[in-house]
């Protein structure tokens, strides 16, 4: 039985703290500051507290994490070691002193161009969502540039798109516009050809899509939007299902964001750093964010020299410390061990949804890549997905996409083993009969993580978001938590 | 290819397919077309030991902090990152974990990132902070936004000395709302100056960004004469959070936004990234505000609990209408951070400030008794200050490199307005007395 740490652990401007003292500097009276309320706590204390905190959080280290989309595969080891030989270098040092980091940066830039078998590259963007500001900002450009940019106002997005999908259009000022799926979960050709003409910027998509199932339509996509000046964006969550099998390039997309900390193994962070480098082909390799690593036969150098480039989208070149870690994972596997990894990928998911598929509702079509979306036949998703914590394994993500209601969206990755596999899938099969025979488990649940069910409404009718705003709201007796 | 120290099996694969009732893996893929399939990517492979020397070679050929003196600041810093946080951030029930969409198993991410809240808001003095954002450009970005979300104005006034690289970030941020950047002028001590900036606000400015200390390292005691004169235009502060600890916090002289570079706090500047962005705001404007927020709730027994909360200003909730499309963050970033605090303390953070100014100071009295001409605005400085040259600085770098130093940020003749060729020398707590007299010896030879 799974059973998660628990500690009463206090805040850290709870814990005893020694002696404050009085540190006079040279700054101007009028910026002088009066009071910072921060502890003093012995480090032994510190490390115990974080330690304890450590402990009552789960991670792919600990077990299965199958969380729809966001691909948390096993981050091997290696790649944390490599990228801490690198961690006191400045952006701005002289290139002669930084070739060993901008080689890394450019063999980068260069594989996930064979990946993907796009132009070119730039590793600039910070996070998936990031990557695509950035595509749209160069969707932007290239219809500028082409003085197109006043009539093409409208990104199409599917309604089975992440929701960052139509975020990052809206951000970089486009009007977004849903498409519907049809009935095999996949874009309706019919309804996209309508909604494309000289109004449309570009077409944002992930394939396969966020239900897993691969477009089957892709090549009849992009030749509509290419046909009516539109530009084919390739959403890149999803990379992990078709690695050497087929590609953005080979599925003629324009512009590619990757997410390296999803398909290239570096780590989630509990929420980030990530990284999301972006592709792009033709023309618009003109416009990418600058600089670019380059290589003159001798040297390796950042070149500024973009024609028109859209110019940063962040402070310097990118998220070095995750672009080390995917390189290193490329590196490691081979191209040989990429595709691999996408075959193994597909048979996992395949296999659970098989083994899950007469206990719960499969929409759509049968066939699917690296996940697949499910629905209980009597129970909302949120108690199936509190009760899998009491077994010890994370969620799905839940409720999305939104076209299928009360979805479980279920990503096993490439490393799970078949016993694994099994494991979960019996997990679910015991909570779906759970959810026949006594529901109440499934409402109180979880039982055994470090609390039980939070309180989600009022978390948002009281926000408490400080220690700060606890103690005032505390003192008022407004809380008694 | 060695299979086995790859991290993942194909070994009990056949089992899986005989229970599809699938004869090969191929069948899996029969929905992609023929015409756009690729015939595998031409990469080879390496195993564990030799990826691992490669690596190292390659490491080999970079100069860091600790094999060459360093001054260049502008953005990111070089500070010393404690064992205590390196090695709490490396447990892997941290690193490994995503977003803390279940809260129940993730409370202890949840409540390290509250914690991380509550004291950027402590030494920015604002109400509530973020969970974070990519970097202090793109905190600057979403600010610009957020100020136009609220009075639905159309120009941001910056200063005139901002570094082009956040200029350009923000440039990006703002096209697409059709917001546009005037910049305002400093006077001749390289603070703002105050009567030209009154000048230039209208109906249409959106916000105002200042930044203390500013990008020439000043301690600009100005900025605390902002809010009285630009009224109800939304004032955004950029702040050096470890000066913080001896500074007064903008929320006490009217800031309506706080952002900053977090790398600062705690994080090795890792050629320049995974960086921290710090965004922090006044409650009335919470739900205006981008990022993920922790909030304290309590569990159905009645206890403390954290969980994220006012998702609804989210993009996988609100999708086109949210307030920004970030989704994955910096939180491991934020954790180390917190860690730095926790471990530094009020004391430990304010002697490590301390240390950096008196250092600053130490390098500048030492060119100003050789001769040269630092500061070149006289003013208080944090970290950072102008270096005046006689000739081009990048030629001054590559001959200082010559010499086994790396001198500081070069700032081109034309650049800045009333400033030739100049370079933005940069120290912290990391150097030394030693490293200071190379520095100057250096340039002492080189010009």
């Amino acid at each position: 039985m799974y059973r998660q740490a628990r500690y009463d652990e206090p805040l850290l401007n709870e814990m005893h703290s020694t002696e404050k003292k009085d540190i006079d500097a040279n700054v101007p009276t009028i910026l002088k500051r009066e009071n910072l309320e921060l502890p003093n706590i012995p480090e032994y204390e510190v490390v115990r507290h974080y330690t304890r905190l450590s402990q009552m959080n789960y991670a792919v280290d600990i077990n299965t994490y199958p969380l729809g989309s966001c691909t948390m595969k096993y981050n091997p080891k290696l790649n944390e070691e490599i990228a801490r030989m690198f961690l006191y270098l400045h952006p701005y040092q002289d290139e002669s002193t930084v070739q060993g980091a901008l080689q890394i940066m450019y063999e980068l830039q260069e594989m996930l161009k064979e990946i993907t078998d796009m132009d070119a590259f730039t590793l600039q963007p910070a996070a998936g969502a990031h990557g695509e500001f950035t595509g749209m900002l160069l969707v932007r450009a290239y219809h500028e540039f082409r003085e197109e940019l006043e009539k093409r106002r409208n990104v199409l997005v599917p309604d089975s798109a992440h929701g960052t999908n139509p975020a990052s259009a809206a951000m970089a000022g486009f009007n977004v516009i849903e498409i519907p799926s049809n009935k095999e979960g996949m874009v309706d050709i019919d309804a996209l050809e309508a909604a494309t003409d000289e109004s449309t910027a570009a077409f944002m998509i992930t394939n396969p899509n966020t239900l897993g199932i691969f477009e089957e339509d892709i090549l009849e996509i992009a030749h509509i939007m290419h046909k009516n000046g539109a530009l084919l964006y390739y959403d890149g969550a999803n990379l992990n299902a078709i690695m050497g099998i087929t590609s953005p390039g080979k599925m003629n997309f324009d512009i590619v964001h990757l997410n390296l900390h999803k398909t290239f193994s570096a780590p989630h962070g509990g929420g980030g750093p990530g990284s999301g480098p972006v592709g792009v082909r033709g023309d618009l390799v003109d416009f990418l964010p600058v600089p670019i690593v380059n290589y003159d036969g001798e040297k390796y150098f950042l070149d500024y020299n973009v024609k028109h480039s859209i110019g940063k989208v962040r402070s310097f070149y990118g998220n070095f410390g995750v672009l080390v870690k995917a390189w290193a994972y490329i590196k490691r596997l081979g191209g040989e061990g990429l595709k691999n990894a996408a075959i193994r990928a597909v048979v996992n998911s395949n296999y659970l949804k098989e083994r899950i598929k007469e206990h719960y509702e499969l929409p759509y079509k049968e066939l699917r890549k690296h996940e697949f979306v499910v629905k209980p036949k009597n129970a909302t998703a949120l108690d199936v997905a509190k009760r899998l914590l009491d077994f010890g394994v994370h969620a799905p993500t839940i409720y999305f996409p939104l076209i299928v209601h009360e979805a479980l969206m279920i990503e096993p990755t490439e490393t799970e083993s078949k016993e694994n596999l099994d494991r979960f899938a019996d997990i679910m099969i015991k909570i779906a009969k759970e959810a026949d025979e006594a529901p109440e488990i499934l409402h109180e649940a979880p039982h055994n993580t470090s609390i039980r069910r939070v309180d989600d409404v009022l978390a948002n009718r009281k926000p408490v978001l400080t220690w700060k705003m606890y103690m005032e709201m505390k003192e008022k007796g407004e809380i008694d938590y | 290819m060695v299979v086995a120290v790859i991290p993942y099996s194909m070994d009990d694969m056949k089992e899986m397919l005989e229970y599809m009732g699938v004869s090969s893996w191929e069948e899996l893929f029969i929905d992609i077309p023929t015409v756009a399939r690729k015939d595998g990517i031409n990469i080879p492979s390496m195993d564990e030991y030799e990826l691992y020397r490669h690596a190292k070679e390659l490491a080999d050929k970079n100069k860091d902090f600790f094999h060459m003196p360093n001054f260049l600041g502008a953005g990111v810093y070089f500070h010393f990152v404690p064992p205590a946080v390196l090695e709490l951030s490396a447990r892997s029930e941290f690193y490994t974990s995503y977003t803390p969409y279940q809260a129940e198993i993730s409370q202890g991410m949840l409540q390290v990132l509250f914690e991380y809240q509550s004291l950027i808001a402590e030494l920015t003095g604002m109400d509530v902070a973020n969970s974070s954002m990519y970097d202090a450009s793109t905190s600057l970005g979403e600010a610009a936004r957020m100020a136009n979300r609220i009075n639905r104005r159309k120009e941001i006034l910056v200063p005139e000395n901002l570094h082009w690289e956040k200029e350009s970030v923000l440039k990006n941020y703002i096209a697409g709302l059709g917001m546009k950047i005037k910049k305002y002028p400093l006077n001749d001590k390289g603070m703002i100056d105050l009567e030209a900036l009154s000048s230039m606000i209208t109906k249409d400015t959106a916000a105002v960004y200042a930044e203390n200390p500013n990008f020439f390292g000043i301690i600009d005691e100005n900025v605390t004469r902002i809010k009285e004169i630009i009224g109800d235009t939304i004032f955004i502060v950029g702040v050096t959070p470890l000066s913080l600890a001896l500074l007064k916090p903008p929320g006490e002289y009217g800031a309506d936004i706080v952002i900053g570079e977090g790398q600062i706090l705690g994080n090795p500047i890792s050629f320049g990234g995974p960086l921290l962005g710090i965004f922090a705001t006044k409650m009335k404007y919470v739900r205006k505000m981008p990022g993920r927020l922790i909030g304290m709730t309590r569990d159905a027994e009645g206890h403390r609990a954290f969980t994220m909360t006012l998702q609804t200003r989210e993009q996988h909730i609100r999708r086109g209408k949210a307030t920004s499309n970030i989704c994955s963050n910096e939180a491991l970033c934020a954790l180390m951070s917190t860690l730095y605090v926790a471990y530094l303390g009020s004391n430990g953070l304010k002697e490590v400030a301390k240390k950096n100014m008196d250092n600053t100071k130490k390098l500048m009295d030492m060119l100003k008794s050789e001769g040269f001409s630092a500061p070149h605005f006289n003013a208080p400085h944090f970290n950072e200050f102008l270096l005046d040259l006689p000739k081009n600085p990048h030629l001054v770098n590559k001959a200082l490199i010559a010499k086994g130093v790396q001198g500081g940020y070069p700032i081109n003749e034309g650049c800045f307005r009333g400033i030739g060729h100049a370079m933005l020398l940069c120290t912290t707590e990391m150097h030394r007395e030693e490293d200071m007299r190379k520095l100057v010896e250096s340039l002492k030879e080189v010009l």
